[in-house]
């Protein structure tokens, strides 16, 4: 059985005076997914979302939500779509509570109970009733995270919602995504420039760099296939290839600026070597296991989109 | 959609912007008439001096109703300013919050969100022209009651004080809908302008610069000048005449609704269209 599709771009893209923001991008989101959305700074996530949450106009391409083509069918499209985009701003001036009481009455009118129900559920209940300009950026995101779910979305997207927390304040929207996932059994897509982020909630996930798809798939999956590697940093480095030859572990790369070798071995195996190495009085400095695709989005988070 | 209005009414009124227009009203209007009220009969003497000799007045010429119609004729650069104080803000406010990102993700349309918001901003200049019309002419009478009312435009024209009345009525109608045109225009540049001055700036750049031109005595201009809507911002100035030229104020209504409706179409065709990067 083939799982449902809930979000689906074809051809997607985004044209800003100079340049493709988003270039040809197709995703397919199914039905229960975490799906992670992983890109550099001013890679297009935020462009993209702005394009299936009906922000921006795509330049081609198009966008379907729950089978509903959004230029065409825009109301049935959102019915089940909601999201953060970038920051969390609210009107200032005003209680929280009534923030999403107009907010709620734009999703179709939301009554009482559910909104109390939705406060709570973000951890602000005792606060509703204070005016949004005297929340911390903390709390502003969580009631970024409660405006989206006011109509009971099945598709909840978020943009970067950790940006700028504290560790205790990422915490908290992680678990808010993992139980809004798990036991609200809602699909969420999240966007983030940070692979640990993603791999901790996602099950599936795309990778955007300079406005193109770079790898979509299961998150295990993608980061299985990438292969595992260590990086060694020890010496004196005759000793060390001695050693590696004894051992039959084959050396990738070795950089003699740093001393650094790249091995080509499997994460539970890094225990024996490294006793061998000190058996052998070899000045171990580090052993760091990598993974290729880490590594392919370090680098081109490192490069830079521009 | 009356709910969506009700927000957005709520919305205007709940931030403070929208109470510093009442407020400058609150301030200036008493002290213009506490102030005229106690130069009083200097005022008037200088125009009635040489009327007296032909002409035969019930009462005192300076009375309520002459300082209610004053105040009427010096605000109308001051009102559309208030104006496009609190309506300027009805869009770019949002974009300017951030606030676009909340309400134009939602599976309401963008029109209905634009005319809710134009509705509002109808209802704040109704409620605004609405309070400057009670304060003004009600402390008016109060101060120095009623009489004949004496008007000088051009020539000079005493309206007994039993006819007087209904042509503040009527007159505060077309301020009305004039103060109306202002707010479309301030409510145009409020859809694509995005910081909370700039519609302000827009509204009344576009004024000023149609005044210059309805007012200069440049021959050049005398083609343009029935078609600019600034010709006919002292439209209800043409109720105290005498007969009252309905005719004229038919076309000038016309061209202020006609004004009105561009702006508010052209509004809407950006507004729908728009990408939000705020
Ligand atoms: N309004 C705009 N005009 C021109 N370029 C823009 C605009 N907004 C974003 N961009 C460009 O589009 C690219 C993608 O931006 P964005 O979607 O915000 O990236 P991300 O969210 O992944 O950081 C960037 O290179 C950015 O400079
Ligand atoms: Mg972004």
């Amino acid at each position: 059985m083939n799982p449902e599709i809930v979000l689906k771009t074809r051809n997607l893209g985004k044209h800003y005076r100079h340049r493709w923001a988003v270039r040809n991008l197709n995703l397919e989101v199914y039905r229960g997914d975490v799906f992670g959305f992983l890109g550099p700074n001013g890679a297009g996530k935020s462009t993209t979302i702005r394009m299936i949450l009906s922000l921006i106009r795509p330049t081609e391409g198009e966008i379907e939500l729950f089978g509903y083509p959004l230029s065409s069918e825009r109301r049935k499209a959102l019915a089940h779509t909601s999201g953060l985009v970038e920051k969390a701003d609210f009107y200032l001036y005003l209680s929280a509570l009534r923030n999403l009481e107009i907010l709620g009455t734009l999703s179709g009118g939301i009554d009482r109970r559910r909104i109390q129900e939705i406060i709570d559920l973000v951890g602000l209940s005792g606060r509703e009733n204070d005016r949004v300009k005297t929340y911390s950026h903390g709390m502003k995101q969580r009631l970024g995270i409660a405006q989206a779910l006011l109509a009971d979305p099945d598709l909840v997207i978020l943009d970067e919602p950790m940006n700028g927390l504290d560790p205790q304040g990422i915490k908290e929207i992680r678990d808010l995504i993992v139980h809004l996932a798990r036991d609200r059994k809602k699909t969420i897509l999240l966007s983030s420039h940070l692979l640990s982020e993603i791999e901790l909630v996602a099950n599936r996930m795309a990778i955007i760099n300079r406005g193109e798809l770079a790898a979509q798939g299961e998150v295990e999956a993608l980061l299985e296939h990438g292969e595992q590697y260590v990086n060694l940093k020890a010496g004196p480095a005759e000793k060390v290839r001695q050693i590696l030859e004894e051992k039959g572990i084959r050396v990738r790369s070795f950089d003699e600026g740093t001393g650094e070798f790249s091995l080509d071995i499997r994460f539970e195996e890094t225990a024996d070597l490294t006793a061998a190495l000190v058996r052998a009085e070899v000045e171990v400095h580090a052993v760091v296991p990598r993974r290729s695709l880490e590594d392919y989005f370090l680098s081109i988070t490192e490069n830079g989109a521009e | 959609m009356l709910r969506l209005i009700r927000d957005e009414v709520l919305k205007t009124f709940l931030k403070k912007r929208t109470y510093l227009g009442f407020g400058i009203i609150l301030l200036i209007v008493p002290l213009i008439e506490i102030a005229m009220n106690l130069e009083g009969s200097h005022f008037i003497t200088a125009i009635t001096r040489t009327l007296a000799r032909d002409f035969f007045f019930s009462g005192s010429l300076f009375n309520g109703w002459f300082i209610a119609y004053m105040i009427m004729n010096s605000l109308w650069l001051h009102v559309p300013l208030l104006i496009s104080f609190v309506v300027g803000d009805q869009l770019a406010g949002e974009a300017t919050a951030g606030t676009y990102r909340l309400i134009l993700i939602r599976p309401v349309s963008r029109a209905k969100i634009f005319f809710a918001k134009y509705a509002a901003s109808l209802i704040y200049t109704f409620l605004f022209v609405a309070f400057l019309a009670c304060l003004s002419i009600g402390l008016a009478l109060f101060l120095a009651g009623r009489g004949d009312l004496l008007v000088s435009k051009g020539e000079i024209l005493v309206l007994a004080d039993s006819d007087v009345a209904w042509r503040f009525m009527v007159a505060y109608v077309f301020a009305l809908w004039t103060m109306t045109t202002v707010a479309s225009i301030s409510f145009f540049f409020s859809s694509f302008v995005e910081n909370s001055i700039g519609p302000i700036v827009g509204t009344m750049g576009v004024i000023i610069v149609c005044s210059v031109i309805t007012l200069m005595p440049i021959q050049l201009f005398d083609a343009l000048r029935p078609h600019l809507f600034t010709s006919y911002l002292d439209l209800w100035s043409r109720v105290f005449a005498e007969p009252v030229d309905w005719e004229k104020i038919r076309t000038g209504a016309l061209y202020l609704g006609g004004y009105s409706f561009a702006s508010v179409a052209v509004a809407w065709y950006i507004f729908v269209r728009k990408d939000i990067l705020s």
